[in-house]
């Protein structure tokens, strides 16, 4: 093992299996001032970046009718928790192109790979 | 006190606080360095020591470097470097060892190593001259402009800058903070780049200027009166 992989083991925190099409809720720890309270953000994976500890995954909601996009690093100890809501059948890696979707045009055909 | 040791580039990567900020940083496998000649102000003028760094592969040594290490009772190593020593703290004594652990997290050093060879290179990438204008007729690209007057001095001045061999020369980065240190497996990770190539030898120091770490600034409550 490599000294860049012994420094990460130590960095790793347990996460589900995160996939392309995945509808997440995901748990972060926000500060305000002194105090700290959980906020989740609701969203669509559209995008992996793996990478050991490195590792991110990108979240896309539309709220109130704007596209939010959330970059997370996927062992963030600022992360408490990350549910898989749905998965959905994608046949590519990276969802882009549901940047240019709207409503209706932006569905996808759900999978129960969670389940299983 | 030692202020230094000798160190091997491994790469980078990135890591977390508790609070999830996240710490670029480079890993440096740092030691385990012996001492190879103890240098002192009554001999030297200086206090300093000169380090070897011990690696898996046994170096091989010519004969004068050879008899040079075993002055010092240890096996050859492929790099040596000198670093001082500052007052206080036991003094060295050649054979003895120095570890990642001379370091903290929290330390400010400094790292000295080669910068990657960049090859011969135009005066924009290697002294950042500004160039002309890509379009709008313009044919003054990238070149370098005048380079001085003409009758008067005749010649040009020393030291004008101009393109040449870039890179592949001894850099020093200061004040780099330390985000931890592993003493068990020789790690030394330092907050953001160091110069060269991953495998490159590095010194890292104590900083010699290093900057006072500033304390944000609290609000007193205020007492009763």
């Amino acid at each position: 093992m490599g000294a860049i992989e012994v420094l990460e083991k130590g960095q790793l925190s347990e996460r589900p299996q995160l996939k392309a099409g995945d509808t997440v809720r995901v748990h972060v720890r926000v500060r305000e001032g002194d105090k700290e309270r959980i906020q989740v953000f609701e969203g669509t994976i559209i995008g992996m970046h793996r990478g050991g500890a490195r590792a991110s995954f990108t979240v896309r909601k539309v709220s109130f009718g704007q596209g939010v996009e959330r970059i997370f690093p996927l062992h963030s100890p600022s992360i408490q928790k990350i549910d898989v809501v749905r998965s959905a059948k994608v046949r590519r890696a990276k969802l882009y192109f549901l940047r240019e979707r709207r409503g209706k045009a932006a569905r996808m055909k759900e999978t129960t790979r969670h389940e299983l | 006190m030692i202020t230094g040791i000798i160190g091997k580039k491994i790469g980078m990567t990135q890591l977390f606080d508790p609070d999830g900020t996240v710490w670029p940083g480079t890993v440096i496998q740092a030691g385990p360095c012996v001492v190879v000649q103890a240098k002192s102000k009554a001999t030297d003028g200086y206090d300093a020591v000169q380090l070897g760094l011990v690696e898996a592969r046994p170096a091989r040594a010519t004969k004068p470097l050879a008899g040079h290490y075993k002055k010092a009772g240890v096996p050859p190593t492929r790099v040596r470097r000198e670093v001082k020593v500052a007052e206080g703290g036991d003094a060295l004594k050649t054979g003895d060892q120095v570890l990642a652990s001379i370091f903290a997290s929290g330390d400010r050093v400094d790292v000295i190593g080669m910068s990657r060879g960049k090859g011969f290179q135009g005066v924009m990438k290697r002294h950042n001259f500004g160039g002309g204008a890509a379009t709008h007729g313009s044919m003054f690209h990238r070149a370098p402009g005048s380079i001085g007057a003409s009758s008067y001095p005749s010649r040009v001045v020393k030291g004008m800058r101009a393109a040449g061999r870039m890179g592949g020369g001894r850099v020093t980065v200061r004040n780099l903070k330390v985000v931890r240190v592993d003493p068990e497996n020789h790690l030394i990770v330092v907050h953001g780049a160091v110069p060269g190539a991953a495998g490159g030898y590095v010194v890292v120091r104590r900083a010699v200027a290093a900057k006072v770490s500033k304390a944000p600034q609290v609000e007193k409550p205020k007492g009763k009166k």
